[in-house]
């Protein structure tokens, strides 16, 4: 499918989503969702990344925590409407993911993550420290009641987290299909016979971490305005890290795909727990589920998808070798390749 | 012919080990040069500094008229320096095509010579099919022999559409037939004026193949010439072949 023709899929079931919980008419449905279509940022974000090229980033609440406290700066200064704060925050983010990039790529494996680890705590450090936000003792901001045409604001904000999840979905499936993807893919695979192959590995890796660090920082902008009082301890804390890791990892992280049903069947469970029993249990979810998918699934729900469908269709790829063998049999042109232009 | 490589008191220490100890060697446009020397002579550690994999302390590297020392690796594989991994690395979550298509996106297009989808599909697939590997296009690395390894990775770097192909002992092994096959796709792309360097252990191989030959020992060069010479040098003989 064509990226033009998934876009308006995309918006079309968002639509859908929309119109089913304005008939719901239940205003909590809006803000259970907007948390789940947040974690559909952070996991694609951090798919791009960790999934693509291997680099396992547990910096996601720093890049969060930047996106919202750029809002919060703002805030201060002047309000200024949330999608522009959403670019803002999101330009910022991505500053910083490249600097972080330029810092730790050179790190690989588990050094790269506690590198990473290490940024998130030194950012809420920064802000612990910087009174114009509030520092440790938090912000106050007050969303307005209603906007028009949406009624209430959470409705409106919302619209913006699922456009944004939209957005992500987008780009990481066009970096899926380029050049860029398969160049990360090579990173993941083999970092020396990727620089041997042409691949320009610190090029490409800087790229990911950017792309990655901005939409994390655009999912942090509007969420100020989400919570109303934001405090570093939990803007920075360790489960959006964890979160964005297990729905990617629980989903398949080989795919746009991955995070998306990882990010919607976990967020939505945690939002289901925190009504019916307690928030705290949500963290004891994610643990057992990501223990149950190392052990019975480590390439994920695709992975399982794709067991699966490749048992039901063994049939077809039967007749796929068939067919290569028969274009191997094909007259070949003359003229070995390799020879310089 | 001129010089297509050029290697300069090349040195290369791991910590306390001398790997290459002054190294010089010129390689012309369009040779076919054998290298060869006991295990751990520092062999593949040249071709690690050639190609960018590791960094020389010492010395200089110039190919095709520039000096390329602080160069990356993959620019040195997009000026057309081209190699094989002894021990092979693949792309494991690739299938075998994209596998050799990554080279053509990142190097030949690099330099200009733009391809089309489907032209890229049918260069790749005859890229498989010089090694024999066409069947298995669409498989993944996992479903190879060792023995195919090798040959993707000689496609691979083939792929490059390189000016030098160093390949690191290609041949390793592969059976009496497919090391003729191999021998005649690498003398078939030394005709179209790609440069080869093999390192082999494989002396029949060697001998057939190369029109000079160089001998590493204990990371200095002690032979360097018409093969039949290098393999009746005393020194050689004694290093080499230990008598």
């Amino acid at each position: 499918m064509r990226t033009i023709p998934f876009l308006i899929v995309c918006l079309a079931v968002g639509a859908a989503v929309f119109a089913g919980a304005i008939a719901s008419g239940n205003d909590y449905l809006f803000f259970a969702g907007y948390v789940v279509m947040q974690y559909i940022v952070l996991a694609t974000a951090w798919n791009i990344l960790g999934g693509y090229c291997g680099y396992v980033n547990f910096g996601t609440a720093g890049f969060f925590g930047i996106g919202a406290y750029v809002t919060v700066a703002i805030h201060q200064w002047h309000p200024l409407p949330i999608p522009l704060l959403v670019v803002l925050g999101g330009a910022v983010s991505a500053v910083i993911g490249y600097g972080m990039g330029y810092l730790t790529l050179r790190l690989r494996g588990a050094f790269f993550a506690i590198a990473t680890l290490a940024l998130a705590v030194v950012l809420e450090t920064l802000v612990v420290n910087w009174d114009y936000v509030g520092g440790s003792r938090g912000a106050y901001i007050v969303r307005p009641e209603a906007i028009a045409p949406f009624g209430s604001y959470i409705r409106y904000m919302f619209m913006i987290m699922m456009l944004l999840a939209i957005a992500a979905l987008t780009v990481a499936r066009l970096i899926e299909r380029s050049r860029l993807g398969y160049g990360l893919a090579t990173i993941r695979d083999d970092e020396l016979a990727a620089e041997a192959a042409g691949v320009p590995t610190l090029r490409l890796k800087l790229i990911a971490t950017t792309i990655s660090g901005a939409l994390m920082g655009m999912a942090g902008a509007p969420f100020p305005y989400y919570i109303g009082y934001l405090q570093p301890d939990s803007t920075f804390g360790f489960d959006y890290a964890v979160n964005a890791i297990a729905m990617s990892v629980i989903g398949g992280t080989t795919s746009w795909v991955g995070p998306l049903i990882g990010a919607v069947l976990l967020g939505s469970l945690q939002q289901l727990a925190t009504v019916t029993i307690s928030s705290a249990v949500n963290l004891l979810i994610v643990g057992l589920l990501l223990v149950f998918f190392v052990i019975v699934a480590p390439n994920g729900i695709l992975g399982l998808i794709h067991k699966y469908w490749q048992h039901k269709s063994d049939d077809f790829v039967g007749r796929r070798r068939v067919d290569l063998a028969a274009a191997a049999a094909a007259p070949a042109p003359d003229g070995a390749p390799g020879a310089p232009p | 012919m001129s010089e297509l490589l050029e290697v300069a008191n090349l040195g290369k220490r791991f910590g306390g080990f001398v790997a290459l100890d002054n190294i010089a060697l010129s390689v012309r446009a369009g040779e076919r040069l054998g290298l060869i020397g006991p295990n751990g002579s520092g062999k593949s550690t040249l071709v690690n500094c050639i190609c960018g994999t590791l960094r020389n302390e010492q010395g200089s590297v110039r190919f095709d008229g520039r000096v390329i020392d602080s160069l990356p690796a993959h620019r040195r594989t997009r000026l057309g320096l081209a190699r094989s991994f002894q021990l092979p690395r693949p792309f494991v979550s690739l299938s075998l095509m994209d596998n050799v298509r990554i080279p053509l996106l990142y190097t030949v297009a690099a330099r200009g010579g733009r391809h089309a989808g489907a032209a890229i599909d049918d260069h790749c697939h005859r890229l498989l099919r010089e090694v024999g590997l066409e069947a298995k296009a669409g498989a993944l690395p996992r479903d190879l022999t060792q023995v195919e390894m090798r040959k993707l990775e000689l496609a691979r770097a083939m792929a490059a559409e390189p000016k030098l192909l160093i390949a690191d002992e290609a041949m390793a092994g592969l059976t009496h037939s497919e090391i003729e096959d191999i021998l005649a796709l690498l003398v078939r792309l030394n005709e179209q004026g790609v440069t080869v360097i093999l390192i082999e252990h494989i002396m029949r191989a060697v001998m057939s193949f190369s029109r000079r030959l160089v001998v590493l020992v204990s990371g200095r060069k002690i032979a360097d010439g018409p093969p039949e010479e290098v393999m009746r040098d005393p020194e050689v003989e004694r290093a080499y072949l230990g008598q």
